[in-house]
């Protein structure tokens, strides 16, 4: 079904082309908080941060954990520039509980050499690879 | 003339000097094969991310972001992305050539090494290396540009350099190897035409609708302009070690091909020097049998 509604992805990172194709809607999270996306969306940049990546095709839906990056949103045509990108299949769940576990307690037992913004952006990511999962 | 065991043990020494170049030269095709690849993938982030950083600029024109002037500091830091072993023809000192030639001031620049052999090129010309990178470039991985353009944004920040530049050998085919001086810092416009862009840079001037950012301008370069450098520095690192192989696979090549021409000349030589002691000896025997007889 060769629908209208459908308009092109392209998720790409430095080392490969993680995903090509026509997609029906792709969610993720920006630094503004989550959005979704259809086709003929106004043209805009976006700031990813830590989360999961819906790709919603026609049939069937794929999550990836996206980490870091920007998306450039056209009217028919989405790029996400990625920097850390993985599918559920690439992820090791007990290191990602290990890393979510040991940010959340470097999170706890703060000290003033502690740096925060690379706790939290660790426990984020964390999590993301997680919630993927499950 | 050279005597025959001269001429043999020359030729003997030449056969295995082109037994090694054959070897490197293969190692280096097999390299080149890989790091051409890798070249050729990473290619599209570097497309996209240029067009981005082109169109955000376009709109952003007139705003006052630190990234977008060049600091307080006369220094200038290149980032220089060599390879840590010879053997690679004119690829070190091309790039070697890029700065010593560059017309930079010598006190004025802050090298940040990746190789070993432009770093010590450049400390012999009397430059001074501030930071030295050279386990990177056997591998390069995104994380290790990611580290390398945290340190110089961190000194351009705070003042230690005014401009960032990146010496680094474009990969065009496997024969076509370019050195390139990439200023990335401050962003310019129109010095930002690094060869491979001009294309995209058309293309977005023309047919693209008006952008919108998320967040605004500000927020959103702040975020841009490193990701855009690592991305750069990466392709960089990613391009470098493609045309390092294919200089080196050239110079092999060539190296081989002078080793099998001097072969054949010392062979000739060698069977001429034959020829002639048998001839020689020959003579003396005839001439010896006349003596007798008479």
């Amino acid at each position: 079904m060769a629908d209208d509604r459908n308009f092109r992805l392209k998720v790409i990172t430095p080392e490969r082309v993680f995903y090509e194709g026509d997609v029906h809607m792709v969610e993720f999270n920006t630094t503004e908080g989550e959005i979704g996306i259809y086709k003929g969306h106004v043209p805009m940049t976006v700031i990813v941060s830590p989360g999961i990546l819906t790709i919603s095709e026609n049939s069937q839906t794929k999550n990836a954990a996206l980490h870091a990056g920007f998306v450039e949103i056209l009217q028919d045509k989405v790029t996400v520039l990625a920097e850390i990108i993985e599918w559920p299949a690439e992820i090791d769940k007990k290191r990602a509980e290990a890393a979510k576990a040991r940010a959340e307690e470097r999170l706890r037992t703060k000290t003033p050499e502690t740096d925060l913004l690379r706790a939290e952006t660790a426990l984020q990511r964390a999590i993301a690879r997680i919630n993927v999962l499950s | 003339m050279a005597s025959m065991r001269d001429i043999k043990r020359r030729k003997g020494s030449i056969q295995s000097t082109q037994q090694i170049t054959k070897a490197m030269k293969l190692v280096s095709t097999v390299k080149l094969q890989k790091a051409k690849q890798r070249a050729e993938q990473s290619k599209d982030y570097f497309h996209c991310m240029y067009e981005t950083v082109v169109s955000m600029l376009a709109k952003a024109g007139n705003i006052n972001h630190p990234y977008l002037h060049p600091g307080d500091s006369v220094k200038k830091g290149i980032i220089v992305i060599t390879s840590n072993r010879g053997l690679a023809g004119g690829y070190n000192s091309n790039i070697t050539k890029l700065i010593t030639q560059g017309g930079f001031k010598k006190e004025e620049v802050e090298v940040y090494a990746v190789g070993k052999k432009g770093r010590d090129a450049l400390l012999r010309y009397g430059y001074s290396v501030r930071e030295d990178y050279s386990d990177i470039v056997e591998e390069p991985l995104y994380s290790d540009a990611v580290e390398l353009s945290k340190k110089v944004l961190d000194d351009f920040v705070n003042g230690e350099i005014g401009e960032i530049y990146l010496a680094y050998t474009g990969f065009k085919n496997t024969v076509v190897h370019e050195p390139t001086l990439l200023k990335l810092l401050p962003v310019e416009m129109d010095a930002k035409n690094g060869g491979k862009s001009d294309k995209a840079a058309a293309d977005t001037t023309e047919n693209r609708t008006p952008m919108n950012f998320e967040p605004e301008d500000d927020a959103a370069l702040d975020m841009i302009i490193p990701k855009y450098v690592t991305s750069l520095i990466f392709g960089g690192l990613v391009e470098s070690v493609a045309s390092e192989n294919g200089a080196r696979m050239q110079a092999m090549d060539s190296a081989t091909s002078n080793a099998e021409e001097m072969i054949n000349h010392l062979t000739l030589m060698y069977n001429r020097a034959r020829q002639g002691s048998i001839t020689q000896e020959l003579t003396e025997i005839i001439a010896g049998a006349n003596a007798i007889s008479m």
